[in-house]
């Protein structure tokens, strides 16, 4: 069975949502991410989502947007960041979904990508400029492979694109907690949680809210309604403030470690 | 076939590569530009916009002493500098400005490069009182001050983008995240024909009006229809506003002109469709200037309006099924044909324009006499003074 899908389904038995942590591979180099990624793994994340950096990040808010930067500016590609997947899958079984834009994947060659992600042990894409409608080819390749394919439903998603979307949708679906980038936010609107509901009374697929989630409280709040919780902005922050500490892991460790167990 | 098809592709091309968040969105908006491309009241309408305000049709004028210069060439002029606002542009932002209004939108947000749709958008904005807000490189707002000057005139808010190479791509990768926080409130008027679908057939649809009245012009000058088009191509749109009524004329050669910058074999160019593989950016699938890992690599051009890696999907499978031929030239031959036609005919083009002037040498040489050819004058050189000044 996929992680993903795995992980999901033990949540369910014990009566337990998902902490997802987003961090950009690469940021501030790939052997912190593969250190990252273990320690998350001892923290309480139950996913792992690799952003794979791209030269215009036209969902990211300055945050992600400077990460990738930074992760650009250290060589970071696909090719290295499946390499440091199989290092992590040396010592840890944590299910981890690659969040990239298209084009990197289209290049790299989208069967190449989903053979390289088995072989190094990835389970699942996000793609968030990958509507599902464009994802025949990406589907059909992920699903003979066991690969979980990721897609958004935001609040202006019309009802009538929700029963694509879940279908399209293997490991969860991901629900965009606001109209808008990815980047902390002091508020977040209630009508996201009505969103979620919406979205869970049509398909029996975890779903999960992410994009502005950044306190404890926040997550608490969303971890009712979903299936999971996703923190990305936040944590690229805490490993930002700490570029160049030696305790850059354990700091931002102990930072993920408030937000997962708000879940 | 119709093109492009009901998802919004041309061949292989084209698309709707956007976030979630934008789809419904662009859904609906397909749905009443169709609709209101076909609707009488509108097309009278925009048609009185482009003839009341913008001073369409423009002249299809016979360059007599640039012909004779050339030696074998015969070639008319689209006179699309003479537009209100000096180019093109102002073609396409009336149009959008008026589905926007139809749509209930109060605010209008577009990117700029060389700052000539910005001050379109801006100019169309003041026209029906929108607010308007405008993206732009910081590189660009350096190259291009008096642009900027004229669309806070027009009561515009200007915003520099400092992020990535701080030009055009970045102006768009801004003005997208704004569509996508604000986009109940919000249209954006897209610039070219590129973009998510449906805008390269609104665009494209909005500009075509280019080139139906110069065939109806050159028919009725020559008796017959040219031997070739040649316009510019940034990201294609006053090459396809003059392609597209003739691209069922298949004796009609089609040439697009992309800006080589320093050379095809540097670094330093925006040679899409000649260099750049099959790529996604900016919501469709085209030709794209990037490197090995699929990162969208910088363009370069002494015209900033041509200065952007990605291309209209259309021209892309133009290129493909060899309907139109592409070509690019050079900086310092850009910078001659701007001198070419200020000299010869009295008339300064934009930079961008440029290119596509000095492309007619090459073609000269390798025409019989008495070939002949409509070239797009896309845009005036006002805004281009300086930076000639600066380089001569």
């Amino acid at each position: 069975m996929n992680r993903i899908t795995r992980k999901f389904a033990q949540l369910k038995k014990q009566g337990k949502k998902a902490f997802i942590a987003f961090i950009t591979a690469g940021d501030p180099n790939l052997k912190a991410t593969g250190e990252l990624a273990l320690a998350f793994d001892k923290a309480g994340v139950d996913i792992v989502e690799l952003g794979v950096p791209f030269s215009d990040p036209m969902a990211d808010g300055p945050v992600i947007q400077a990460s990738s930067k930074r992760a650009l500016d250290q060589g970071t590609n696909l090719h290295k960041i499946f390499d440091c997947v199989r290092r992590i899958r040396q010592k840890s079984d944590i299910p981890i979904a690659l969040m990239t834009y298209y084009n990197p994947v289209f290049h790299f060659g989208e069967e190449k990508a989903i053979k390289a992600a088995v072989k190094a042990g990835v389970d699942g894409f996000i793609i968030p400029d990958l509507p599902c409608q464009e994802a025949g080819d990406l589907i059909k390749y992920a699903r003979k492979a066991n690969i979980a394919t990721v897609f958004f439903v935001a609040p202006t998603t019309m009802p009538a694109r929700i029963k694509p979307i879940a279908r399209g949708s293997k490991g969860f679906i991901y629900y965009v907690s606001l109209t808008g980038v990815t980047g902390p936010r002091q508020v977040l609107s209630k009508d996201a949680i009505a969103g979620i509901r919406r979205v869970r009374r049509m398909t029996q697929k975890p779903v999960c809210v992410g994009f502005g989630i950044s306190t404890p409280a926040q997550v608490k709040v969303f971890s009712r309604a979903a299936d999971g919780v996703i923190v990305g902005s936040a944590i690229v922050q805490a490993i930002e403030k700490n570029i160049g500490r030696r305790d850059l892991v354990k700091n931002v460790v102990r930072f993920v470690q408030n937000l997962s167990c708000a879940v | 076939m119709a093109l492009p098809d009901k998802q919004g592709h041309f061949g292989e091309f084209g698309g709707r590569y956007v976030p979630e968040t934008l789809m419904t969105l662009l859904i609906d908006l397909e749905k009443q530009f169709k609709a209101l491309n076909k609707n009488k009241a509108f097309r009278d309408e925009f048609a009185f916009y482009l003839r009341e305000y913008a001073g369409r049709p423009t002249n299809l004028y016979f360059a007599e002493r640039l012909g004779r210069h050339l030696k074998t060439l015969k070639v008319y002029l689209k006179r699309e500098d003479l537009l209100h606002t000096g180019a093109h542009k102002i073609n396409n932002t009336l149009g959008q400005v008026l589905v926007a209004r139809r749509m209930g939108k109060t605010r209008i947000i577009a990117e700029t490069g060389a700052g000539q749709h910005g001050v379109a958008a801006a100019t169309t904005a003041a026209l029906f009182g929108l607010e308007c807000v405008i993206y732009m490189g910081a590189q660009d707002i350096k190259r291009q001050s008096l642009n900027v000057f004229r669309m806070k005139l027009l009561g515009a808010q200007v915003i520099p983008v400092t992020s990535g190479s701080r030009t055009l791509k970045d102006a768009m990768n801004e003005a997208i995240r704004d569509w996508v926080t604000r986009v109940r409130d919000t249209f954006y008027i897209i610039g070219s024909v590129a973009g998510p679908h449906p805008y390269p057939l609104m665009v494209r649809e909005f500009q075509a009006v280019i080139g139906l009245e110069a065939r109806k012009q050159f028919l009725a000058k020559e008796r017959k229809l040219p031997d070739h088009l040649v316009a510019c191509v940034g990201g294609g749109s006053n090459a396809m506003g003059l392609f597209h009524a003739f691209y069922k004329d298949k004796g009609v050669g089609m040439i697009g002109v992309e800006a080589a910058g320093k050379g095809l074999n540097t670094r330093e160019h925006s040679a899409t469709l000649k260099k750049g593989p099959v790529g996604v950016m900016h919501g469709s699938k085209s030709n794209l200037l990037q490197d090995k890992d699929g990162q969208v690599r910088v363009a370069h051009s002494v015209a900033a309006g041509l200065d952007y890696p990605g291309v209209g999907p259309e021209h892309a499978y133009y290129q493909k099924t060899g309907r139109a031929q592409y070509v690019a030239v050079d900086d310092k031959a850009a910078i001659r044909g701007f001198k070419m036609l200020s000299r010869l005919e009295g008339i300064i083009p934009a930079l961008e324009t440029a290119h596509a002037l000095a492309y007619l040498e090459t073609l000269a040489r390798k025409s019989k006499k008495g070939t002949t050819v409509i070239v797009n004058l896309s845009g005036r050189g006002d805004k281009d003074v300086n930076t000639i000044q600066g380089i001569l």
